[in-house]
């Protein structure tokens, strides 16, 4: 089965004002969400103690959050997940609250408490310091691994591409950190390891358009670089929706088998491929073209660092 | 074209092989046994094997196979009932000496095990457990040092005779020492070089007396603070044992921190009891000649105020006899009112010290002070924490002395709870510097056992749309590439094993990913074939030409995904890398499976023949 039956001919750099409106909206969006309301933090960047307990019965998470109120802990928030048997019981930090032993305690008063023991599925704790530190070390990841992708690619095309990759991919992870924050889902240490995947994902694709725009500035000597992009766009474009499509498909599969564990990394996966997908066709290439990349730019690099092992291509399209 | 030479396909064969061997180990599925090893001072030998065997023949559980290596007596037992059975008993018989643990044995044919073949180590997310990120009060460590320094110091200038007029601890740690000569500060200069060189001393003259300011180098601290790292570690390790755990890793992270995994633990309270509990005791002479000012009044320099846990207030001489770093073991027992004590066996030191002091002091009292740490986080107005920490440090006996005392004696004072952790922390070791948890996460079996259960299931279904939309889009083609998908599935798995990376629930969301991902190699050449067979190519050039158009996008492509998630490696914890890892693993096995094992199937599918057509 074939996507396309015949080489598609859409002139997606010539939509490029569309979609620079488009994500300009998006990112404002984001910016003002996340100024406005901000991310909803989980404790592994808060800090605070959370504790997942189920019971054998349906339990009543008012009576829950009256009694931990009443033993001193006016501040927890009491849930069901899953079920009515399973609850969530999270304490955020406090002044007084900040310590491992909260949990114990959590989970003594309740056991104590009318609704009796039920069984611990899991505890975390994050301390209040540690909590920062691990946000800080993400937000340093997500800096690093830009990093090393703009060396990378400076390295194998040229400062241009680099550059309008890593605009695509801080698009890509803007959009994606406001998605959050607009709808309120939980910002998780998974969440974040999602993000970097997002990266590589999204770098991914774009690296398949770049390399067939390099291709194409070799073989079509008379063609100008917009065109030139729009045929390599067009040209890579099954591909970019196949494997776009494979990875959703797992990604579906995660989200719904997974768990809730794994609930927000697909999640964040799933959102992140389709950015990176539409980041990959709409705005590294035309970021790439508004930087003044041209033909020239690759052909004396191809030269010098490829020439040797890279025959002479007998036949041209 | 399009040939395979016939070392491919042996190449091929070594690449499934290799998968299958090393991926098999986790088909089988691991038994319940229990695990006893020698504690600080005790050595598991053949006598504590018989000693086992007798004890669990008497209980009447069977067991399966039993062996003593590397110091651990490992059984295996039918049910998980006999697991519980044999835990009990043998914690009863073989006492505190030999710590017991429930353990899961893997079962593993010894043909595979002999080829090095294992199963992968699952995290603690899917096999549950605890898992404790503690963070080492450094500052404490140093203050600890600089203390001794002080005293030891003091100690020698007296004991030469120098004289000093004034002795003064500064912010900064640095001891701060007046003379009067500049002849008695450079005695006593050449003494603190030739006793402790890591002290660095600068002298000054001023208002006529000259001074010497002690400070350790930074190398010094350097050490201090990693001795003392090295220490809690074994201390842990230590206390760890003790609390009958299989399989725990005690790891240091960065220069300050120790990363505790207990799996199998479900109660993570009585661990928190025991790591970061920092009880220890002392013993002092009680001072008499001054026993009147006790309660109020000047305190003698050479003594201390204490309070008595009865509420009372007692004069203790300042000298410590012996600590607990002098105590080799430790075990609970009663006194003869019928009340909880616990039995000491000091050290050679503390015998002789122990034996000395007593011998001379017959009539008056002993006292135990027990010390105790809290630690507590304080958080300001800005939200920024601190850890602080209160050192409590209280009389529980002080009995007459009615004879010379040796190398055992027993302390009473103390309620049964803590009779029992004293004697197990005495028995462990102390910890240099007192620890926090600043991380806890803790997974319980049935959870552990629920994310096994959805990451399967994630996997299989993920793996199986794959599968059928590869095959729908490319038919023949598609085919190869779900072989592919399979090979690389198992190569992921048998690398897995063979390094024996833990496998965390991320790790296999990682695996779900790469599965997703793995075929976009696939993809990038089905569809360069594609666009050759359009251009009008001969089905057999297409094909040579869709892999090598396709090799250096895959490449690049691929490349840039591993510096993602080689940044994601270094950044990460726990489960975290266990995702990184995966995804590299998957990353660099999609590659050779990918493009060379399809490559070597399309050309035994197709090769050298004429076609007319092809099935993509």
């Amino acid at each position: 089965m074939q996507l396309f039956k015949k080489l598609t001919v859409i002139n997606f750099i010539g939509l490029r004002k569309v979609a620079f409106v488009f994500s300009v909206v998006l990112i404002a969006a984001s910016a003002y969400s996340l100024s406005t309301q901000g991310l909803n933090r989980g404790i592994d960047f808060t800090g605070g103690t959370k504790v997942e307990l189920a019971y054998t019965d349906d339990v009543s998470v008012l009576d829950m959050r009256a009694t931990l109120a009443a033993n001193g802990y006016p501040e927890a928030v009491v849930q069901h997940f899953g079920s009515n048997k399973d609850v969530l019981v999270r304490i955020p930090v406090s002044t007084e609250n900040n310590d491992d032993k909260v949990s114990d305690n959590v989970v003594t008063i309740l056991a104590e408490s009318e609704v009796g023991p039920g069984e611990v599925r899991s505890v975390e704790f994050v301390g209040p310091t540690f909590g920062k530190e691990l946000l800080e070390k993400g937000i340093l990841a997500l800096v690093y691994s830009l990093i090393g992708v703009m060396i990378y690619v400076a390295f194998r095309f040229e400062w241009k591409f680099s550059l309008g990759s890593v605009i695509a991919l801080v698009h890509d992870v803007a959009i994606t950190i406001g998605l959050f924050s607009i709808l309120q889902l939980e910002f998780t240490l998974p969440v974040l390891a999602a993000l970097l995947a997002v990266i590589g994902y999204s770098l991914n694709d774009t690296i398949v358009v770049f390399d067939r725009i390099r291709e194409n500035f070799r073989k079509l000597r008379d063609t100008d670089t917009e065109e030139t992009m729009n045929i390599s766009i067009n040209q890579t474009l099954p591909r970019t929706i196949l494997t776009s499509l494979t990875t959703l498909l797992v990604l579906i599969a995660l989200y719904f088998y997974g768990g809730d564990a794994l609930n927000g990394f697909a999640a964040t996966l799933i959102i992140g491929v389709l950015i990176g997908t539409y980041s990959s066709i709409f705005v590294a290439s035309p970021a790439v073209l508004a930087l003044g990349a041209k033909a020239e730019d690759l052909l004396v690099e191809v030269v010098e660092k490829e020439g040797a092992d890279q025959p002479e291509q007998p036949y041209m399209p | 074209m399009n040939k395979n030479p016939s070392w491919k396909y042996l190449l091929l064969l070594l690449i499934v092989a290799f998968g299958v061997i090393y991926a098999t180990p986790n088909l089988y599925q691991s038994e319940p046994g229990v695990q006893v090893i020698g504690a600080r001072n005790a050595v598991v030998d053949t006598k504590v094997l018989e000693r086992a065997k007798r004890a669990l023949d008497a209980a009447g559980v069977e067991i399966k196979n039993i062996t003593l290596e590397n110091g651990k007596i490992r059984a295996r037992l039918n049910s998980e009932e006999d697991q519980n059975t044999a835990r009990d008993i043998l914690r009863a018989k073989l006492g505190t000496s030999y710590p017991v643990a429930a353990a899961d044995m893997p079962t593993t044919p010894s043909w595979l095990e002999s080829l090095g073949g294992a199963p992968m180590y699952l995290g603690l997310d899917l096999r549950g457990g605890v898992h404790f990120l503690m963070q080492v009060d450094m500052a404490a460590a140093e203050k600890k040092a600089n203390d001794n320094y002080y005293e030891d110091i003091r100690k020698q200038l007296r004991e030469e005779g120098i004289r000093y007029s004034g002795i003064n601890r500064q912010d900064n740690g640095a001891i701060f020492l007046r003379f009067k000569t500049e002849e008695l500060r450079d005695q006593a200069r050449g003494k603190v070089a030739s006793e402790s060189p890591e002290l660095l001393a600068t002298t000054k003259q001023d208002n006529g007396s000259f001074t010497l300011s002690l400070q350790l180098t930074e190398v010094a601290v350097a050490e201090i603070k990693s001795a003392a790292l090295k220490k809690n570690m074994l201390a842990l390790r230590n206390r760890i044992d003790q609390l009958g755990v299989s399989e725990p890793v005690i790891q240091q992270q960065g220069s300050d921190r120790i990363v505790v995994q207990l799996p199998g633990v479900k109660d993570p309270s009585v661990a928190k009891g025991i790591l970061g509990k920092t009880a220890t005791l002392e013993v002092h002479l009680v001072d008499e000649a001054n026993a009147a000012s006790a309660v109020s009044g000047r305190v003698p320099s050479g003594s201390k105020r204490y309070k008595h846990r009865d509420g009372s207030s007692i004069l203790l001489q300042k000298r410590v006899m012996f600590s607990g770093d002098n105590i080799i073991d430790a075990s609970v027992s009663i006194d003869e009112t019928g009340g909880p004590a616990v039995s000491l066996t000091l050290d050679s030191k503390g015998a002789n010290v122990n034996s000395d002091v007593t011998g001379d002091n017959i009539g008056n009292r002993m006292a135990i002070v027990y010390i105790e740490t809290l630690g507590e986080t304080k958080i300001d107005s800005k939200g920024n924490s601190t850890l602080v920490t209160k050192e409590i440090k209280e009389v529980i006996s002080a009995a007459r002395i009615n004879e010379q005392l040796g190398r055992r004696f027993i302390i009473t004072g103390l309620d049964s709870q803590e009779a029992k952790d004293l004697a197990l922390l005495l028995r462990a070791g102390s910890l240099a510097a007192p620890v926090f948890i600043i991380e806890e996460r803790t997974v319980g079996p049935s959870l552990g056992a629920d994310n096994i259960k959805k990451g399967f299931t994630s996997v299989l279904y993920g793996f199986l749309l794959v599968l059928v939309f590869m095959i729908v889009f490319y038919r023949v083609f598609g085919a190869v590439a779900s072989f592919a998908l399979v090979l690389n599935l198992v190569i992921i798995v048998a690398v897995l094993s063979l390094l024996q990376a833990t496998l965390t629930l991320p790790g296999v969301a990682g695996m779900v990913l790469t599965v997703g991902m793995a075929v976009d190699a696939n993809v990038l050449i089905f569809e360069r074939i594609r666009e050759e067979i359009q251009a009008g190519a001969a089905p057999q050039m297409s094909i040579h030409r869709g892999y090598d158009n396709a090799f250096s996008t895959i490449i690049d492509a691929n490349l840039t995904t591993l510096i993602a998630a080689l940044v994601l490696f270094n950044f990460g914890t726990g489960p975290i890398q266990g995702f990184a890892i995966t995804l590299s693993i998957g990353i660099a096995t999609s590659m050779v499976t990918a493009i060379f094992v399809s490559r070597i199937l399309v050309n035994l599918f197709y090769g050298g023949r004429r076609l007319d057509s092809l099935s993509i």
